[in-house]
């Protein structure tokens, strides 16, 4: 928001919206594919892994579009402080 | 067969133990990555500290959202109805936003490490050893609770026998804490957070499809009090509709939630961690958009039970005493939900169980390892010292856990009783900071005599009344149930108040110069905020946030008057 006019590269691998959205995406696609073999509750589980794959698709669009900035010139003291206190 | 009809089964099959055990994966897997890239990379410090106010306000509300809170307030739902929107539109969501306006600029200003460290600084080591120690009891046993209730859905899932599913959830807790530390522990809650909603709205939106949307679910509880908010007295078990309203108004709202959510170190740790005043100020008022609409994933769903599924709609109509409506979440999963979807629920409230014994457990470490041992029992020793004592208190709390769960499944009516008791704790705490953050004679002794009158103030209330004690209650006067709760924490508000004042005239307060960051009067109006606020869209002002956030929170308690 504020680090626009500072020199800044992405954070690592590390996204929680990646997280969020892969294991949405693995229980969307599971529920559809039971949802296409068991005829039980079959509504239920098409409908909500759609929404689930939806939803998957949007955290990871999302991450994708506006990934983590962190600034380049971070200095020792900054790093120095936990980031839990 | 008939044995089979009495014990609660969840039919699991292969699917759902594969969802379960993915999510497992991920848990661990946000452990280990967050863990590597702690030592090997700053790049996961620094999104750690860039983290956006979603994350930390998501964090927030879902370090609350533990077994106690969606079993409890959906067993709420299927016994009282929609009165028990008050815990959220009347409790939690205005302490929240009045936690994020008016304290946190204290809290993040003073640069405090926990909230007992700043009792500590503004009154001293009285107030701060009575605050750091019930504190911490009372987390060891939520802790214990929290595990109880994960190990009865295992007990309930898999038909292992109770205590082999207490050690082994404890276990996984235990590697859960050890493995994530706090830092993964804010990404986990997030995480759950997403999957109990993915868990709990469908499982909603079934049971309405089922009982004929909320019109059908009407017609069939057909109970105004039960359909109304207004005036509770089925929730708080005062017969007198004004004195109902007043008890649900001050004692509930004002005494118990704001005392609990701007107080309770758990959940203000999560927005003491942000990267900036604002970004602190804003994570409350964020986290209160969601919690305004759990209620229609945890209350709306017990309602559903005590109308859909048989062993809850009996128990209520024949008024059966040793029902525990505290199944009434799983009797509804079990009838509603294919396999499949039935995975995806049972991972759900594992998550927020396992989340809700985490956050007991670091809010536990911190303050055993800081506030009491680093501040009275082994000084001025280097910080790794302090972090050993942490990973060992860690390991202590969980086997004290297991105890305390142990005795919870043996003595269920004790725990409750135990957990009043604590709550009684916390009902003068909010007296005593407001107090103390507004008026700057209060004095150190004040502080610590006034959170011990008033909590006595709460136990005497409890004592009296018919059953908030169980057998300690002597019914002297005519309270029972959630009401006695109320009376109790608005007496200990009172009292607290009163003998702060009392004892300020007579005893000698801190010299101006030590309360600065700490009292209002005392404090620049700079200190209190950013310099770059006034660059901030209105979305990134606390204020304003906040302002929308009350106006949406007063619709919702008007829609369901």
């Amino acid at each position: 928001m504020t680090e626009h006019n500072e020199q800044t590269h992405k954070a690592g691998a590390f996204d929680i919206r990646t997280f969020i959205g892969a294991l949405m995406g693995i229980y969307g696609v599971i529920l559809l594919l039971v949802g296409l073999f068991s005829s039980d509750g079959r509504t239920i589980n098409l409908v909500t892994g759609i929404c689930l794959a939806a939803a998957s698709a949007f955290f990871i669009l999302w991450a994708r579009l506006r990934p983590v900035r962190v600034p380049d010139h971070l200095d020792a003291a900054d790093m120095e402080r936990p980031p839990g206190h | 067969m008939v044995l089979a009809a009495d014990t609660l089964r969840l039919d699991a099959n292969w699917v759902d133990y594969i969802l379960i055990a993915l999510y497992f994966v991920f848990v661990l897997g946000i452990g280990i990555l967050a863990r590597r890239s702690v030592s090997s990379s700053i790049d996961f410090f620094l999104s750690g500290r860039a983290l956006p106010a979603w994350v930390t306000g998501l964090a927030f509300i879902s370090a609350n959202l533990g077994a106690v809170e969606i079993m409890g307030m959906s067993a709420n739902g299927a016994q009282f109805g929609i009165p028990t929107v008050h815990y959220f539109w009347v409790g939690a969501v205005p302490a929240m936003l009045f936690l994020g306006v008016v304290m946190m600029p204290f809290y993040y200003g003073s640069k405090v490490r926990s909230v007992p460290e700043f009792m500590q600084k503004r009154f001293g080591t009285g107030a701060h050893l009575v605050n750091a120690l019930s504190f911490a009891l009372a987390q060891l046993l939520i802790a214990g609770i929290n595990l109880y209730l994960l190990a009865t859905i295992v007990n309930t899932l898999l038909g292992w026998n109770l205590y082999l599913s207490l050690v082994v959830a404890a276990l996984i807790v235990l590697s859960y804490i050890t493995l994530g530390g706090l830092s993964a522990a804010i990404y986990n809650e997030v995480l759950q957070f997403f999957i109990i909603v993915a868990a709990l709205l469908p499982l909603t939106l079934v049971g309405l499809n089922r009982v004929g949307g909320y019109s059908g679910l009407e017609d069939k509880i057909n109970d105004a009090a039960q359909l109304n908010s207004w005036p509770g007295t089925n929730l708080t078990g005062i017969t007198s509709p004004f004195w109902s309203v007043v008890g649900i108004v001050f004692g509930l709202g004002f005494v118990l939630s704001f005392g609990y959510w701007t107080t309770n170190f758990v959940e203000v740790q999560r927005a003491m961690a942000s990267q900036s005043m604002s970004a602190a100020r804003r994570a409350p008022i964020i986290g209160s958009f969601p919690k305004m609409f759990i209620p229609f994933l945890v209350i709306f769903p017990g309602m559903i039970a005590a109308v859909l599924t048989s062993e809850v709609a009996k128990a209520k109509q024949s008024g059966d005493p040793s029902f525990d409506y505290n199944d009434s979440l799983l009797y509804l999963i079990r009838d509603l939900l294919p396999n499949g979807m039935l995975g995806i629920a049972i991972a759900g409230l594992l998550a927020s169980f396992m989340a809700g014994m985490a956050a007991n457990i670091s809010a536990f470490n911190t303050v055993l390892s800081y506030d009491l041992w680093q501040d009275y029992i082994v000084k001025d020793r280097e910080d790794g010292y302090y972090l050993r004592v942490g990973r060992i208190a860690t390991v202590a709390a969980t086997v004290i856990a297991i105890g305390t769960a142990l005795i919870a499944s043996n003595y269920t009516n004790i725990m409750n009783y135990l957990q009043t008791l604590f709550g009684f704790f916390n009902a003068p705490l909010f007296a005593t900071f407001i107090l103390g953050m507004f008026w700057k004679r209060m004095t150190p002794t004040a502080g610590w005599v006034g959170l011990v009158s008033g909590t006595l103030a709460a136990v005497v209330v409890g004592v009296l009344s018919e059953d908030a004690l169980g057998g300690m209650s002597v019914g002297a006067i005519g309270l029972k149930g959630q009401g006695a709760s109320f009376v109790a924490a608005g007496a200990a508000f009172v009292v607290d108040i009163l003998v702060s004042v009392v004892v300020s005239q007579a005893t000698r307060p801190k010299p101006d110069g030590e309360l600065r960051g700490l009292v209002y009067s005392l404090t620049p109006k700079e200190d209190f905020h950013d310099r770059s606020e006034g660059q901030l869209a209105w979305w990134q002002r606390p204020t304003r946030l906040a302002a929308v956030s009350g106006v949406l929170v007063i619709a919702l308690n008007i829609i369901f008057w």
